[in-house]
């Protein structure tokens, strides 16, 4: 993989930005990706964490074990070897939504606006596999890439005091899920019983930059099963490689 | 036990240095504002400098303590009272059981510091003992604190070595007008020559809206090459953000962990603490530093917290005390004129020795 040009920008005395381009589009992403992934398997000691954005990768540093000369000489390097280091597929992970009713409240305004049947709508929003590029604003929430135009609908008029964690909505051309309960001004057409964010669970947050996720329809009883699980710790999630392009 | 909230004040919350690697999910990274008051702190009272303490903000809260230990109070002067008379700052002091910290008002600074020897007995969430209100974790449930709030301590002491050395002169933080050192970047190219010219010449203002999320700063405006949006960029703590409307913006403990605003510099770690320190109408100038002066500076702090420590931390007694420790163990006193009762390590000639002061004497070879 060719990483193109790429800038290193000093981000205050803790961190280093690793810029990859000044656009939204999966192939900086990927870049990103394949990147972040061989700066962890080469282990640099001092590195503290790195924050992977739409258009590039923050990697916060200590400096009393690494400088940033000789951190961004390691970058360098690493860069040049990109081809020879593995970088495992991207996966894609599930995402059971129930559609529609309480649980979707505009689903019939997302179709109307389109000239489309709630049914075409739940078919054009479980159709794709969609991009996270990044996670931000809240924990766990996911900046999503890849939602049919023919279901973009303008955000709500007025946004809503409290819209319940889990809800999936569309705002314009975007689709996304609420971690956590928060207001908003989404179009809400569905909700997942999956906990996108549980401060409680090892691994607080469920999704990941660089995957990706595939909504399916479910039952109410589905629905209600799947909370079950969730709650008892018991669910299996879906999780899959990603099917080369 | 510990401490009891009786009343929690303006703004009152657990944090340590913050909750890494969580920044790639979304998970600010929180902490306390200012983090050489907060190490310093710690160091006092015997404890690693990322030991969660009680972060003060200007109008102080009434806390009660609930068991005895040892506690020190630095940053801001903001009137720290124990039992109403003036407690010490920047000095590891004894606090007993009954008595009550509270803060009269803002001498200097806006933020206080309380450490207690030991720690405190909250969990930590995600590898941090910091409080994230947005997310609603760590520190007490993830909240500020309040009257009734009860926190215990995890290993509370009654006494520590070197107990006359813990006093350190206070960080004078009574400036109306301070000077913030920042590194140029990550979008400083977003800016006119003139843009670069006004935000390192000009004077800002700290404004009203100032909260542990950011510092908005009203000048003269930076000017833009074209806009102050950006596609969305990691953020470090002390990014300087400047939107379109051309008035800096740093960010502070609570930041956002992504922004879509350009960034024209970050202040230097060393030189956070004088901000957060700092109150509306202070007045602020940015000075360009390059980037092998900022880590210097960066390594040499830790490096004198280190020193620091290491110096407090020394447990070879000297042998008047160790004269004291044997008197006092072989006529089973409960205390001495320099100590409280417990358990000692002394060297005599190279032989280490455990002395307990309340019952026996052990010998201990290595």
């Amino acid at each position: 993989m060719s990483m193109g040009e790429v800038r290193y920008l000093i981000s205050g005395d803790c961190a280093v930005c690793v810029e990859f381009g000044n656009e939204i589009s999966p192939e900086i992403n990927r870049k990103i990706r394949a990147f972040k992934i061989a700066v962890e398997k080469q282990g640099i000691e001092g590195i503290i964490e790195t924050v992977p954005t739409y258009r590039s990768l923050l990697v916060v540093y200590n400096p009393e074990v690494i400088r940033f000369k000789k951190l961004t000489e390691r970058f360098e390097t690493i860069m040049g070897a990109m081809d020879s280091i593995q970088i495992p597929p991207p996966t894609v992970i599930e995402i059971p939504v129930l559609y529609g009713k309480e649980m979707g409240p505009d689903i019939e305004t997302v179709a109307a606006h389109n000239g489309k049947t709630v049914e075409e709508v739940i078919k054009l929003h479980t159709s794709g596999e969609y991009l996270i590029y990044m996670l931000g604003f809240i924990a766990g929430f996911p900046y999503l890439g890849g939602m049919s135009k023919e279901i973009a609908t303008p955000r709500l008029k007025s946004p809503r005091v409290k819209i319940e964690g889990g809800s999936v909505g569309i705002a314009g051309e975007q689709t996304g899920v609420y971690p956590v309960a928060s207001p908003g001004g989404w179009q809400l057409i569905g909700r997942t019983p999956l906990k996108l964010y549980d401060s409680d669970r090892e691994k607080p947050v469920l999704l990941e930059a660089g995957q990706y996720m595939k909504f399916r329809a479910v039952t109410e009883e589905e629905y209600r099963r799947i909370e079950k699980q969730v709650e008892d710790n018991t669910y299996h999630y879906v999780v899959y490689e990603k099917e080369a392009e | 036990m510990g401490i009891k909230i009786v009343n929690g004040g303006f703004l009152t919350t657990i944090q340590d240095m913050g909750r890494f690697g969580y920044q790639e999910t979304g998970m600010a990274v929180s902490g306390v504002m200012d983090t050489r008051s907060a190490s310093l702190a710690n160091i006092l009272v015997g404890n690693d400098v990322n030991e969660a303490v009680i972060e003060v903000t200007m109008m102080g809260p009434m806390v009660e303590f609930t068991e005895d230990n040892m506690a020190a109070v630095t940053g801001g002067d903001l009137g720290a009272r124990l039992d109403g008379k003036p407690m010490p700052r920047y000095e590891a002091v004894p606090v007993k059981a009954g008595q009550v910290l509270s803060f009269a008002g803002m001498f200097s600074g806006s933020r206080a510091y309380v450490a207690f020897a030991g720690g405190l007995n909250v969990p930590a969430v995600m590898g941090s003992k910091s409080t994230n209100m947005k997310s609603k974790v760590g520190g007490l449930e993830g909240r500020k604190l309040g009257a009734g709030d009860v926190i215990g301590f995890s290993a509370p002491k009654t006494w520590l070595p070197n107990r006359k050395d813990r006093k350190l002169e206070p960080e004078d933080f009574s400036a109306r007008e301070i000077t913030l050192r920042v590194l140029m970047g990550p979008q400083d190219d977003a800016f006119t020559e003139k843009g670069i010219a006004t935000f390192l010449g000009s004077t800002y203002t700290v404004s009203n809206e100032y909260d542990r999320m950011g510092c908005r700063m009203q000048g003269e405006v930076i000017e833009h090459k074209d806009g102050g949006d950006i596609i969305t960029d990691g953020i470090s703590f002390g990014a300087v953000q400047v939107p379109s409307h051309g008035n800096p913006i740093v960010m502070m403990a609570d930041h956002q962990t992504t922004g879509g605003y350009t960034k024209i510099a970050n202040v230097i770690s060393v030189d956070l603490p004088k901000l957060a320190q700092c109150m509306p109408g202070c007045k602020v100038h940015f000075e360009k530093v390059g980037i092998e002066e900022a880590q210097d500076l960066f390594c040499q702090e830790r490096a004198k917290f280190r020193a620091l420590k290491a110096s407090l931390e020394s447990q070879t007694a000297p042998a008047s005390e160790i004269q004291a420790v044997a008197l006092a163990a072989a006529a089973n006193e409960d205390k001495t004129s320099w100590a409280d009762q417990g358990t000692y390590r002394v060297v005599v000639n190279g032989d280490e020795f455990l002395v307990n002061l309340k019952k026996e004497t052990v010998p201990f070879r290595r």
